[in-house]
């Protein structure tokens, strides 16, 4: 399988504080990862620094082979590596619609146009597709901050694949959702990643939602991988239950969403 | 080109005035000329406002506007009034170019205090500037507008009112697609999250960039018209005092409308000039009320009245 993105000996400190110590990690093409790891195992902070929000202070980031070590959040997105936020990151003086025609015209083009109305019949047509896509077309004209958690997620992973990158990075694309709607945001997501042929890296602290959705799993802990494999067997690991998840019962085999 | 309503009733508006400038007395038509030409100053410190950045700085460009005009009929022979102006627009814009590569790395209080202080830079450098007349500025040379020269008094006040609503509705219309063209609401995005916008692939800095460029050149052409108008310029215009009035009219106006500043600025000068009438020792203390009156009752500005009329929202 072709190395899509490729970590070597990644590291961050802040301080006396080590966030992440000697993180090598490969994601091939096609793959659908979840990160698990309890709070500050540094999880947020690989996608950061593998999104140019963070400079690491050592080691070397590849994306299609070639190094993106200090290159800014835009051009690391321009070259097909796109995010979604743990805090769902949206303009939120507009409606869920004009937050799609910003995001679609920002796609066509780095250089927005000073005369051309943005509002165009053509972005207007194909926003309201996306949000028939990610079933929140009943928001379409309402603000963001009047539309529930799930919906205002789907909206900013939507934004996020909106430029058709190769690979999109969720950080906790269900948190602060409710158990009800966990599963049909995730479904939303993994249907339209799945049209898009992106390959996946999620942050998820639901075990469930890991099990079901994801192919491998990488199990932080106190900055460093202490497990990296295929769901059942990294949610097995002894040091994963005493670490990351807990003693949980016994883990279900990946049903394949992904 | 197809224009829509706001454009068309912007039009008619300006025909009005014009109109109105040959029936209306000599110091109705001069005080309306500095408004609107003020105005235009407070379109370049709105266009940033709606970006998130407010300048404290903006009368740098409105005395570059005016000294161009001025020094140009001073000094280089430029007379024609198109030419001058377009020479300060010009000036604004290769400063702005420059500025713009430092300020805009910088946002809130830090932006507004680095463009107060080159505005207080140029004003220093104009009060030693003993060619330029120091703290007493100079003249206006007598202008032309193609070829054609206006009779001085009267004459010329109608001919540059004409021009100053003119150039006003020109950068009005340009404005109103501006707003709703992609760098004009992508800088409100900026405003509301540039975190979003930078993991859209957009560069936050590069839209400010250009948006302080040409807020610029729309505050030079300001200047330019007043240097035209009022026949002086004098280092006041860079003054923090002066920027402080255009944030004052911005607010004053809301960022609601285009039309706003021209409002704003209009009623910002007959409450000064009736209040320096009435009483003249504490006519300050008037506009200190009315714009708290504003931020209070009207915390989007005069054009919320006519938006609230629109919609058919009570306060």
């Amino acid at each position: 399988m072709t190395c899509i993105l490729e970590t070597r000996s990644l590291n961050k400190e802040f301080g006396a504080v080590i966030a992440a110590k000697d993180l090598n990690v490969q994601i091939n093409k096609g793959e659908v990862v979840g990160v698990i790891g309890s709070n500050g195992a540094g999880k947020t902070t690989f996608i950061n620094m593998v999104t140019g929000y963070l400079k690491p202070t050592r080691g070397e980031i590849l994306f299609n082979g070639k190094s993106i070590m200090g290159h800014s959040p835009r051009a690391i997105t321009r070259a097909g590596m796109a995010r979604s936020f743990q805090v769902a990151q949206l303009f939120p003086e507009m409606t869920v619609l004009d937050n799609l025609i910003v995001a679609l015209a920002a796609a066509e083009s780095a250089r927005p146009s000073f005369l051309s109305p943005l509002r165009s019949d053509a972005r207007i047509a194909r926003a309201e597709e996306i949000l028939k896509e990610f079933g929140v077309e009943n928001y379409r004209d309402s603000l963001v901050t009047a539309v529930p958690q799930g919906a205002r997620k789907l909206v900013d992973i939507a934004m996020a694949l909106i430029g058709n990158p190769q690979m999109l990075l969720l950080d906790e694309p269900t948190s602060g959702v409710s158990m009800d709607e966990k599963t049909g945001l995730m479904d939303t997501v993994m249907n339209a990643v799945r049209q898009h042929g992106v390959t996946v890296l999620f942050v998820e602290h639901d075990m469930d939602v890991v099990e079901r959705y994801v192919s491998r799993v990488l199990a932080f802990y106190s900055g460093e991988i202490i497990a990296d494999g295929e769901p059942a067997a990294v949610l097995a690991d002894q040091q994963v239950r005493d670490l990351v998840t807990g003693h949980r019962p016994t883990t279900k085999q990946g049903n394949g969403a992904s | 080109m197809r224009l829509d309503k706001t454009e068309i009733s912007l039009g008619l508006v300006a025909l009005a005035c014009v109109l109105f400038g040959f029936v209306s007395p000599g110091w109705l038509i001069f005080l309306l000329t500095i408004a609107l030409a003020k105005a235009l100053v407070v379109q370049g410190v709105v266009m940033q406002m709606r970006s998130g950045l407010v300048s404290f700085g903006q009368g740098l460009f409105y005395c570059i506007g005016g000294y161009t005009v001025g020094m140009g009929g001073q000094f280089f022979g430029i007379h024609d009034a198109i030419a001058a102006l377009s020479l300060g627009m010009f000036v604004a814009i290769v400063i702005a170019m420059l500025l713009g590569l430092l300020l805009t790395r910088y946002r809130e209080i830090f932006f507004a205090m680095l463009s107060l202080a080159f505005s207080m830079i140029l004003f220093g450098i104009l009060v030693k500037s003993q060619e330029l007349g120091s703290t007493d500025g100079f003249n206006v040379h007598d202008w032309t507008l193609f070829g054609w020269a206006p009779e001085a008094g009267a004459g010329s006040q109608h001919t540059v009112f004409t021009m100053t609503v003119v150039a006003g509705l020109i950068v009005a219309v340009l404005l109103h697609r501006y707003t709703k063209a992609g760098v004009g609401v992508i800088c409100e995005a900026v405003r509301e999250n540039e975190v979003r916008v930078e993991y859209l692939g957009l560069s936050p800095r590069w839209l400010l960039y250009g948006n302080y460029v040409a807020a610029a050149a729309v505050s030079a052409l300001g200047g330019g018209l007043t240097a035209l108008a009022t026949g002086h310029v004098d280092p006041e215009m860079a003054y923090w005092t002066t920027s402080g009035e255009f944030v004052f009219i911005a607010l004053l106006g809301g960022l609601g409308h285009v039309a706003a500043p021209f409002i704003a600025a209009i009623v910002f000068s007959f409450v000064r000039t009736y209040a320096i009438e009435f009483v003249p020792h504490t006519w300050q203390m008037i506009l200190g009320f009315t714009l708290l009156a504003v931020i209070i009752f009207l915390p989007k500005g005069l054009w919320s009245l006519v938006s609230r009329e629109k919609t058919g929202e009570r306060a």
